[in-house]
């Protein structure tokens, strides 16, 4: 163990990490967004960047028939073309994972994973007891991943062993039954140093994925962040041999940004990271633009938004 | 001392900015007595890609706009041609050779074909609309609706009329336009991007590319998300190469004779038929 529980080796361990070089990790971030990634190679992106999709709907509108629409699309994307992979996941509200599950199961999509946003998403404020029931409902209704929130306000206030603590607990919960993805709300942390170190947080802690933002927040999944979040994956495997994922969500809505991402991937994290256990990517926009793109290839000819579903 | 010439730069007309092409290639202009006049933007592939994202995305905004109030932003295209006369003036006798007369006339034409046009917005309804008699208590309307993204290829010449008289009707009926300059005489072409820029026109509803047409055509033709095409200016070996990529997505593709009429504006919006019950 690199700490060993108590908040001083914690405290100690987050202030000896090396702070990000803004100008750098920005630098970094755009020069390898301009790859440009053709042919054979856009073909296979655009097909890992849908296996990747956190199909998701978290919208104080959802309705049970909004989320079965959801499930239908999340097992055959296209469903006029069974080439298509299934997404990575569904993410939901907690009300609706019981739903989401039974209809997943019933249409042929019991690989496709049910996440559900817990502990008084997506502002976080709430007491660790209610949030400890949030994550119990979600779990019981058959949630296999809890997306959970971290205090920020705690956080930014310096009391970081209160987060360590609930992210703790609520990893407690879910134990084998549920991966757990902590969400970061990079947007609130307001510097990279900030996310480094919540990163490290969050995954000292027991994460099994950090995930960048609410999509609630603007701004979302920046690449610079993306790229330190990696890094911080990376060095955390170099240190204990453990693999974390990582999740950016929100404004990614294009398939040159999700392509964006996975070149992030590979060239920060390494191509070990490029499968749907260890990369996500939070999504409801973005799944149709994907869709397109990849009948423009197959086709020869660019597609229109007529021909992919209305979410 | 001579002052040295500020000479423009034709670029594109991209949802409502004026890029360059993204390929970063130009070709050359000559006018009428061969000597060069400017380099306008090639435009590429990926160029007429963005002009229809643009296009697509203003056009609901564009289609919503009240009838009245698009015959209002032509009529202001209008009166915006008008301020900037002299500059087409000059282009077209630089471009086509002709006399002053014969461009200050052309000119007029022009302005006069979009107040034509913008007259036709909100009456057009009432002219080619119906309500129509059927077997029971209902009230059963026909009313043109807009039908989406026009790609426009206007004649070479006129240049000023040909793009003018191309364009309005397309505008007029709720469109949005990717226009694409004749290859020769594109120049009025693109000043008009610079008169549509102050029109109010929202960004986006016509977008411009000069360059080769030949190039281009496979792709609109094909293109999923165009949904109509005037061929006015094309040659007929290249009509057929545009049918031909236009079946697979069921274009509306029309070739125009060079006059005037509310048929041009009809051609590109689709009767749309409710019901309501009488009495509610």
């Amino acid at each position: 163990m690199i700490i060993d529980g108590s908040e001083k080796s914690l405290r100690k361990f987050l202030s000896e990490l090396s702070p990000v070089d803004q100008v750098g990790a920005e630098a970094r971030a755009a020069m390898l967004a301009t790859r440009s990634i053709k042919t054979s190679s856009k073909a296979w992106a655009i097909d890992m960047a849908i296996s990747m999709v956190d199909l998701t709907t978290l919208e104080g509108a959802d309705t049970p028939g909004k989320i079965k629409t959801l499930c239908a699309k999340a097992v055959r994307p296209d469903p006029t073309d069974s080439t298509v992979p299934s997404v990575g996941a569904i993410c939901v509200y907690n009300d609706m994972v019981r739903i989401a599950r039974s209809e997943l199961d019933s249409i042929g999509g019991n690989s496709v994973p049910v996440a559900a946003v817990a502990t008084a998403f997506p502002s976080g404020r709430a007491s660790l007891a209610v949030k400890k029931i949030d994550t119990q409902d979600a779990l019981n209704a058959g949630a296999s991943e809890i997306d959970m929130v971290i205090d920020r306000g705690a956080f930014l206030s310096g009391r970081l062993m209160e987060v360590f603590e609930e992210i703790r607990t609520i990893k407690e919960l879910c134990g084998n039954k549920a991966h757990l993805k902590v969400i970061l709300e990079t947007g609130e942390l307001v510097t990279y140093d900030n996310v480094r170190k919540a990163s490290y947080l969050a995954m000292l802690a027991g994460a099994d994925f950090i995930k960048t933002s609410t999509g609630k927040v603007a701004p979302a999944a920046t690449a610079p962040v993306v790229l330190v979040m990696l890094e911080a994956v990376r060095d955390y495997f170099a240190l204990t041999g453990t693999k974390i994922g990582v999740k950016p969500a929100g404004g990614i809505r294009t398939t040159k940004d999700a392509i964006k991402q996975l070149v992030l991937v590979k060239e920060t994290a390494g191509d070990q990271w490029l499968t749907p256990d260890l990369f996500r990517i939070g999504a409801s926009a973005l799944l149709n633009d994907l869709l397109m793109q990849r009948m423009k290839l197959r086709s020869g000819h660019y597609a229109s938004a007529n021909y992919v579903t209305v979410d | 001392m001579s002052r040295i010439d500020v000479n423009k730069t034709y670029k594109l007309f991209i949802g409502g900015a004026f890029p360059r092409s993204e390929s970063g290639r130009v070709y050359e202009i000559k006018g009428a007595d061969k000597k060069f006049i400017a380099n306008p933007a090639l435009a590429s592939r990926k160029d007429l890609r963005d002009a229809v994202v643009a296009a697509k995305t203003a056009q609901p905004g564009w289609a919503n706009a009240t009838a009245f109030n698009r015959g209002q932003i032509l009529y202001r295209m209008a009166e915006m041609l008008e301020g900037k006369s002299e500059q087409f003036i000059n282009e077209i006798i630089s471009l086509e050779g002709v006399t002053k007369k014969a461009a200050q006339l052309q000119v007029s034409q022009a302005i006069d074909c979009l107040v034509w046009y913008s007259g036709w917005c909100d009456k057009l309804a009432s002219i080619s609309g119906s309500q129509n008699q059927v077997s029971g208590p209902f009230y059963n309307f026909t009313t043109p609706e807009s039908l989406g993204v026009v790609a426009v290829f206007a004649e070479a010449k006129p240049s000023l009329l040909a793009t003018v008289r191309a364009l309005a009707p397309v505008l007029a009926g709720g469109n949005s336009a990717i226009l694409i300059a004749s290859e020769n005489f594109p120049l009025p072409a693109i000043s008009l991007g610079e008169v549509i820029a102050t029109s109010d026109l929202p960004g986006g509803v016509v977008n411009i590319l000069t360059g080769k047409a030949s190039e281009l055509i496979p792709w609109v033709g094909s293109h999923m998300e165009i949904d109509g095409i005037d061929l006015t200016g094309v040659s007929k070996k290249q009509e057929e190469e545009l049918r031909l990529a236009g079946v697979d997505n069921l274009k509306r593709i029309f070739r125009f004779s060079n006059t005037d009429h509310p048929e041009r504006i009809l051609s590109f919006m689709e009767q749309k038929t409710i019901w309501h019950p009488i009495g509610i």
